[in-house]
């Protein structure tokens, strides 16, 4: 597993950071993908920005881009008739089975 | 330069057929020897599978089971272009002189590993591609107020053009109103806004100037574009448009010295509708916004010259056979040979292939 995928396992969201150019690496990776230097990991600033979502039945998933460059596919627990796109959303949890989970809940309020 | 032709093609059907990838390799490749004549074993020099199965070393085995020991085999995968990615890999050995006859089989089978978008962690859990589509379709009804109706257009032409498809999955046909009764997959696509995998396999010859000639009606590559922008959702910034799709047809036309209003017919990658309509857009067929007028009145008008075949949604999508098998539809348009499928005077053709969210594209031009 990668060190991302072990972090999120833990409930963790690491994103990894070039050591050199500073450009943030995403999708995660060992190296930074502008220049090709090491990267080093943290945490992510959990707060972000729905672009766009739609609905499978009663579940919610949307395109969420975080600190302005990470875009990922994730669960949104929003009502539906409060939800819009543009709007400040936040990660609630994350985990890893299979394959990545993400969940976000809105900024403001309660779900 | 070399020029390189299509000279010969063979289809199996498109089915949910539980036979092996190596049974639909060998049955695609016996159609085309059947079909084409002046070709022997021993003139291939390349044979090139396109697929996403599992299984190693298929053109080695396709090779052996049909009779041909070529110089260069080998797979070529890039997911759902992995047919038209073959098929530039063969025009390529021909063109630099390595090799004269190519045979290029793409096949896969129902439950082909290609359809589940694991290797993307930015997709999280949304492995399926049916939620980048809907996230895509959303986008592009709010910018451009594109209407399911609209949407269904596409679904219902497709397998209106598949009726007269012989290796089409099903000949049944639907109205606007059956594809919007058909079951919602998520709130922004209905089942029949979509395509789906089964199995099958197409192959095509290509052959190089000097030796096309001793084949019937060669049709000519002309342009070639590919662009691939990430493997990851995280690069596509404007959902409402393909990238990829947009610089590959630029590279493509200033290859060819083609515009795209010489093309008189073509097959586009409607993974799901509203795969047709950006399309549409991107290629530059129509300006941005206008993708879903201009396809309800392609249905409306019964004019079938994007997609004759049925498109992926009418024809069912293999993945690795699908880049052939729209490569196949423009040869016969251009030959004069796609029987009811047949638009009028087709000199000038397009093929649009691509995979995962148009992370990748090929768009090719043929002429006749
Ligand atoms: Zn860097």
């Amino acid at each position: 597993m990668t060190m991302f995928e072990n972090e999120l396992k833990k409930g963790n969201f690491v994103i990894s950071d070039c050591s050199s150019c500073k450009t943030i690496v995403w999708p995660p990776s060992d190296y930074c993908n502008n220049c090709l230097a090491h990267v080093t990991w943290r945490k992510i600033d959990p707060v972000g920005k729905l672009i766009e979502f739609s609905k499978k039945e009663e579940m919610i998933f949307g395109i969420v881009e975080l600190e302005g460059k990470i875009r990922l596919i994730g669960t949104l627990k929003i009502n539906s008739s409060d939800i819009s796109e543009g709007q400040c959303v936040k990660l609630h949890s994350c985990s890893y089975d299979n394959g990545p989970q993400f969940t976000f809940v809105p900024c403001n309020g309660s779900y | 330069m070399n020029k390189v032709a299509v000279v010969g093609y063979g289809n199996t059907k498109f089915s949910n057929e539980d036979k092996s990838i190596e049974s639909l390799l060998t049955s695609a490749t016996k159609s085309l020897f059947d079909n084409t004549k002046n070709i022997e074993q021993d003139d291939i020099d390349v044979v090139l599978v396109s697929t996403n199965d599992n299984t190693k070393y298929l053109s080695a085995i396709l090779s052996e089971l049909t009779g041909i020991s070529p110089k260069i085999a080998h797979t070529v995968e890039n997911l759902c272009s992995s047919g038209t990615n073959s098929i530039v890999s063969a025009y390529s050995y021909i063109v630099s002189g390595l090799a004269d006859i190519a045979l290029v089989v793409g096949a896969d089978r129902y439950d082909c590993p290609g359809q589940i978008l694991k290797w993307d962690v930015s997709r999280g859990e949304f492995m399926h591609p049916v939620f980048w589509a809907s996230v895509f379709t959303k986008a592009h009804k709010r910018e451009f107020k594109t209407t399911q109706e609209d949407l269904a257009a596409v679904s219902a032409k497709n397998h209106t053009n598949a009726k007269f498809n012989p290796h089409a999955y099903s000949n049944k046909t639907y109205s606007i109103d059956d594809v919007l009764q058909s079951k919602f997959v998520t709130d922004d696509l209905h089942l029949l806004d979509c395509s789906r995998p089964c199995s099958g396999a197409s192959a095509v010859l290509l052959a190089s100037e000097n030796v096309a000639k001793k084949f019937e009606q060669p049709i000519w590559i002309k342009g070639i574009g590919q662009k691939t922008t990430s493997a990851s959702l995280a690069k596509n910034k404007d959902l409402t448009t393909m990238t990829s799709t947009k610089i590959a047809a630029k590279q493509a036309f200033d290859m060819a010295k083609i515009q795209v209003n010489d093309i008189d017919v073509t097959e586009l990658h409607d993974a799901f509708t509203i795969c047709e309509i950006m399309a549409l857009e991107d290629i530059g067929f129509v300006k941005k916004g206008d993708g879903a007028s201009y396809v309800r009145n392609l249905y409306d008008t019964q004019d079938n010259k994007i997609n004759p075949r049925g498109g992926l949604i009418g024809s069912g999508h293999p993945l690795g056979a699908t880049g052939v098998a729209q490569v196949i539809e423009i040869t016969q348009q251009l030959q004069n040979k796609a029987e009811k499928r047949q638009i009028k005077n087709a000199n000038v053709g397009l093929v649009h292939n691509m995979s995962a969210a148009a992370t990748s594209s090929t768009v090719l031009l043929f002429q006749s």
